[in-house]
């Protein structure tokens, strides 16, 4: 049943079995695990950007397609939800169409733009979405009426889906049953359900193509498949998936503005997560992901922890500070690359 | 002579700046392999890369079981029936035996019968049936790389120097299997530079120089003639 559910792709390595189910259950329970705002915040945050990362993989580390307009559909599904969440008030039926409309954008986008640039070589369509990607964000800026501009949106959602509502009067464990954590629980299987489906389909004989297509596309040719109908399917599903994941974060913060989920750092944030991982592996997502959400919000409080116990030595406290978080993330980042050349889960599964 | 299943018409072909193919006439019959031969640099490879569409002839006509396919894509060629094993092999190595197998059989799924004789004329497929196909050796990769073009019934193998850098061993199973599958009626269009292997398996034979054909005729009839084949190739056959 649970290898039917992964569509048969075993992690292959006892190690990353267990990370992954543990980050598994980590996730599932961290409302009840991890109470408190900050970090059933960031247990969001890991579940959207693991789906975000995961649809970046399936064109980068399956279809070898080079893109950075990832964040540009990220944004698209954020916005769809923020604008129909305007405009048609709170309610479940704004967060469809909005979720809808966004997605069917960014794959009609993804078309437009994989149809006229995937003829040629990869570096076109790199520099391509990279031009398109800095339009629409400065776009968005500059259409303040629609966009909110740099101030970005903020909107109701549904009730159901606030602290407002409760589901039970008694606590479960320490965790009051309201609107916010069912937010979190359709986050989770959102997540959860998108992840899976991309899974099955790199595991099908379209992902298998594209394989073939990332190693040799003259050879794929010659065996009958067409490359450029291959790339922009994975490129229309990539960018529908990212569209979803940002629907799934703009439901979540209930705001969103050009930082949150159009700025060119979360694009390299998403390429630095799937190298870590390891490209073309899908569970890459998960611990590249996993790593460097819980890192970009708890590793000031490690250095905080870690400066106040080495405070009698020399130097080293400074160099702890907690203001030069960025700088370990850094060193965490060229260490790992260093290490996990093929990535973490490439890394464990020749191990394994 | 049957009607040809292929056939080159003055095909030329430029590279860069570079005129590679300067004319070819060229006729594959069906059934039977025929051997395209010549020296290094004389266009063979480009002749088969121009036939599957990955080169494009700039002038002159292909002719494939009575369709024009110059300028039909090259996904189209490959489906309406021609397997290509390059020289290269363009093998997927990421990928298992059995899924560069299965992409391959872009019809449906595989024949269990033939891949059963496909087994018997390549044990070592069956072996590795499930590892990368990256981890292979260079004689399992080529034969591989045979073995996905046959995993379909085609109406002609396109197949590029399938013995070259092989050990004896290895080339004696690739001549084999290309035996078995000239024995069911097969139509191949063989490059080949071992030319105890061209002698064994030719039936008709194109000899290529400076990006033309400059002779054809049986197999046979260049294997006995030292002369010609010192003429046409600088070498002799029975000096190999």
């Amino acid at each position: 049943m649970l290898v039917k559910l992964i569509s048969g792709d075993r992690p292959r390595s006892l190690i990353l079995g267990l990370v992954l189910l543990a980050i598994l259950v980590a996730l599932a329970f961290a409302p009840f695990l991890f109470p408190g705002t900050r970090s059933v915040d960031t247990a969001a945050r890991v579940c959207i950007f693991i789906l975000l990362v995961a649809s970046y993989d399936l064109m980068l580390g399956y279809g070898g397609i080079v893109s950075f307009a990832h964040t540009m559909f990220f944004g698209m599904g954020a916005y769809g939800v923020a604008l129909a969440s305007i405009h048609m008030g709170r309610g479940f039926d704004a967060l469809l169409v909005g979720s809808v409309v966004g997605a069917l954008a960014a794959a009609a986008l993804a078309l437009v733009i994989g149809l006229f640039s995937l003829r040629v070589r990869a570096i076109f369509f790199a520099m391509i979405t990279l031009a398109v990607a800095s339009a629409v964000a400065v776009l968005v800026s500059q259409l303040s009426g629609i966009t909110g501009g740099e101030d970005g949106l903020s909107y109701k959602i549904p009730r159901a889906l606030t602290s407002a509502a409760k589901y039970a009067d008694e606590k479960v464990l320490g965790v009051r049953i309201n609107g916010k954590l069912m937010n979190y629980y359709l986050v989770f299987f959102g997540s959860l359900i998108l992840f899976l489906l991309l899974l099955r389909l790199v595991n099908s004989p379209f992902g298998r193509v594209l394989q073939a297509i990332r190693e040799n596309d003259f050879r794929a040719e010659a065996i009958g498949y067409r490359v450029i109908y291959y790339r922009v399917t994975a490129t229309c599903l990539s960018a529908v998936v990212a569209a979803l994941a940002g629907s799934l974060f703009a439901i979540w913060l209930r705001y969103v503005g050009p930082d949150t989920t159009l700025s060119f750092e979360i694009m390299i944030d998403i390429l630095l997560m799937v190298v870590i991982g390891g490209m073309g592996t899908m569970y890459g997502a998960v611990i590249g992901a996993t790593l460097f959400v819980v890192a970009q919000n708890y590793l000031q409080n490690l250095l905080g922890a870690a400066e106040e116990a080495l405070v009698d030595l020399p130097v080293l406290p400074l160099l702890l500070n907690p203001d030069r978080w960025l700088l370990w993330l850094g060193v965490l980042f060229v260490l790992s690359v260093y290490f996990f050349p093929t990535g973490i889960v490439g890394r464990l599964r020749r191990r394994g | 002579m049957s009607d040809p299943i292929l056939s080159l018409q003055g095909v030329c072909t430029n590279i860069a700046q570079y005129h590679i193919l300067q004319g070819v006439d060229l006729q594959v019959p069906k059934g039977g392999v025929t051997m395209l031969l010549g020296r290094n640099g004389v266009g063979k490879t480009t002749t088969l890369r121009t036939i599957m569409g990955l080169w494009r002839a700039h002038q002159g006509s292909i002719s494939f079981d009575g369709q024009d396919i110059s300028a039909t894509p090259t996904p189209a060629i490959a489906r309406s029936g021609i397997g290509f094993v390059p020289e290269d092999m363009g093998i997927f190595s990421d990928l298992t035996v059995e899924e560069n197998m299965a992409l391959a059989a872009a019809s449906g799924p595989i024949n269990p019968a033939r891949l059963d004789w496909l087994f018997s004329v390549f044990p070592p497929l069956k072996t590795f049936w499930r590892s990368e196909a990256g981890n292979l050796s260079g004689g399992q990769k080529q034969m591989l790389s045979i073995a996905r073009a046959m995993i379909e019934d085609r109406l002609l193998y396109l197949i590029d120097e399938p013995t070259k850098g092989l050990a004896p061993a290895i080339i004696a199973t690739m001549a084999g299997a290309l035996r078995d599958l000239k024995a069911q009626g097969a139509s191949i269009l063989l490059v080949e530079q071992n030319f105890a292997v061209a002698k064994m398996l030719g039936d008709t034979c194109a000899v290529m120089d400076d990006g033309r054909v400059v002779w054809s005729g049986e197999m046979k009839e260049l294997s006995e003639d030292a002369a010609l084949q010192e003429r046409l190739m600088g070498l002799s056959m029975e000096a190999t």
